[in-house]
């Protein structure tokens, strides 16, 4: 796919080079604070992510930043412009991969896409083309006859994305690109993701798996109870809310809890699980040694470096949300 | 004042092309399993002509309208057919379909990140009514010229008044259907349209019902309609029929502005 031929007018005003920017952005629904008053800014070219728990406002901001739903209150602006306003001229550069699949079950694969770029005002035969052009880049060249119904659960994403791109839009936003799909299937869509970040597409996507935002973002922010509880690169946040390594130690006792106390002073700190205790430290091997040497012998041992699941779980807790 | 106006014809323009685009969609999912409910709701009408129109008119003989013509009993049937059918053409698109369109197979949710608008969905979903109505219409007025119901040249005026029916109908059919909430409110609907389709002056005039029950029937949408379409069909218009047609015109501002609303508010929560 060729880069995108509207490229906007040079600055026209300080945030256009944010093209998502938002303060304060605050969205209610009755009683209830969906978002709770966020500042985000996405700049052009990168791969941003929203991490959080089910139910901490991710998909209520995506909405928000689609323009398919009003902010409560705050700012929000969209490539400089705003959705409150400009809601149609802003979609016209937005692609979107909702989170459920939408796709239209009485079409074909490729029906979907032609369809899909009519709602955007391109002629039919530059729909054809974009839609077979579209169809190869996710794969479906084969399958670009059939329905929607028999395709599988990965396919189906992999059109919805197909979808999503038809516009040549400047932004995509994807939320949970991969959530449902066989591992196959998700390092394939990681890979077409990873595709179009190269060719200069901002995506903005949410996600609950930290090896995904792992992968694909550069810059995230996790989100609990409808606020941004951090930020940074994957890498920043790991060296600032976890450590460098982590142990996991399995005790073949009913309470692990026993095993704390004799554990003291090992690492950062340490974390008591129903099955296992998590000790962040600095070096895994000298800790797994100082461990032994306090005599005592845990069933399993692991050492491992730490992940930006750690962090995740760290500021947004190990409760269960829903 | 150039730059004042333009960009706003250019925002209805497209939306006039927003719109078209979602009938559109619609023409790309036409295939066999469709026909089959198209050429159903062509019969239905023509069942009732033939049962009732031919079959028990030649038990009832003529009939006298308002205008004082006498007519044979199928021609006064006739129209009134043709007059449900738009309804029911309209209807069946605009509340079953539309429903599980907007609640279900989640269509517009799809269709709203593009830049086409609630307002514009329902314009569209109304224009495909619209275009399968008049499949039905013209189907139907062929009949009735053919079995010398009503001349040719009636049978063309007969045509714009049936689409009018038709936005009427589709328009009130959307907005009922942002309002219900499940699939067994359409059994209300159901009885609703069947009672309407009885009871409009369709096989009985209402000059024969008790008073109050006259004046109920002839503010029901499908007497209004039975009324305009009749008029045309027997070469009888007169002012009642500029009536008919403003109540329907409101009908279809009124619902296209209701359903636009409750969508904007259903879907763009």
């Amino acid at each position: 796919m060729e880069p995108h031929p509207t490229a906007p007018p040079a600055a026209q005003n300080p945030t256009e080079d944010f093209l998502i920017h938002a303060r304060g952005l605050v969205k209610r629904f009755g009683d209830f604070t969906a978002v709770d008053g966020i500042d985000v800014d996405v700049r052009r070219g990168e791969a941003f992510g929203f991490l959080g728990p089910n139910g901490a406002g991710k998909s209520s901001t995506m909405r928000m930043i689609g323009c398919v739903s009003p902010p409560t209150s705050g700012v929000l602006e969209i490539l400089g412009l705003d959705p409150r306003r400009d809601g149609p001229r802003i979609r016209a550069r937005l692609g979107v991969c909702p989170q459920l699949d939408n796709l239209d079950i009485e079409l074909t694969a490729r029906e979907n896409l032609t369809t899909y770029a009519r709602f955007f005002g391109i002629g039919r035969r530059e729909a054809r083309r974009r839609a077979d052009e579209l169809l190869e880049f996710v794969q479906l060249a084969e399958r670009a006859d059939s329905k929607v119904e028999p395709l599988s659960g990965g396919m189906k994403r992999r059109l919805t994305i197909a979808r999503a791109m038809v516009n040549q839009p400047e932004v995509v936003l994807l939320d949970e690109p991969t959530t449902g799909l066989d591992p196959q299937a998700r390092h394939l869509v990681w890979e077409r993701l990873f595709r179009l970040k190269q060719q200069g597409v901002t995506l903005v996507l949410t996600t609950h798996y930290m090896d995904e935002a792992e992968q694909l973002c550069d810059r995230l922010v996790v989100m609990d109870g409808g606020r941004i509880v951090a930020e940074g690169s994957p890498r920043e946040l790991i060296e600032r809310y976890s450590t460098r390594e982590v142990v996991e130690l399995r005790f073949n006792a009913d309470d692990q809890r026993a095993y704390a106390e004799k554990l003291d002073g090992i690492g950062e700190r340490l974390e008591v699980l129903p099955d296992r205790v998590l000790l962040y430290v600095d070096d895994g091997d000298e800790a797994t040694a100082e461990v032994h040497r306090r005599s005592l012998s845990p069933a399993s041992v692991l050492a491992r470096r730490s992940s930006l699941e750690d962090v995740f779980l760290h500021l947004t807790g190990r409760t269960l949300v829903d | 004042m150039v730059t004042l106006v333009l960009p706003r014809l250019i925002s209805f323009e497209g939306m006039s092309r927003r719109a078209a685009s979602v009938t559109e969609r619609n023409l790309s999912t036409l295939r066999s399993a469709y026909w089959v409910v198209l050429v159903s709701g062509f019969l239905e009408p023509v069942l009732y002509l033939f049962s009732i129109g031919v079959g028990v008119g030649a038990l009832i003989g003529d009939i006298r309208l308002p205008s004082g013509e006498v007519v044979g009993y199928a021609e006064f049937v006739a129209p009134a057919m043709l007059a449900a059918a738009a309804m029911t053409g309209a209807l069946s698109e605009t509340t079953f379909n539309f429903f599980g369109k907007m609640k279900f197979v989640r269509l517009y949710e799809g269709i709203l990140a593009t830049p086409v608008r609630p307002i514009e969905i329902a314009l569209g979903e109304l224009a495909w009514a619209m275009v399968r109505g008049l499949i039905y219409s013209v189907a139907f007025v062929v009949i009735m010229v053919l079995l010398d119901l009503t001349t040719a040249a009636r049978a063309l005026a007969m045509l714009p008044a049936t689409l009018l029916i038709g936005i009427a109908f589709g328009a009130l059919g959307m907005a009922v259907s942002t309002i219900i909430r499940s699939w067994q409110d359409f059994d209300l609907i159901a009885a609703g349209q069947f009672a309407l389709f009885l009871f409009s002056g369709t096989f009985v005039p209402p000059t024969g019902y008790p008073a109050v029950l006259r004046w109920l029937v002839e503010v029901t949408p499908l007497y209004r309609s039975v009324d305009l379409v009749r008029a045309l069909s027997t070469g009888t218009t007169g002012w009642l029929q500029a009536l008919d047609v403003a109540y329907l015109l409101a009908l279809a501002a009124l619902g296209l502005t209701v359903a636009g609303r409750r969508m904007e508010r259903q879907l763009c929560k």
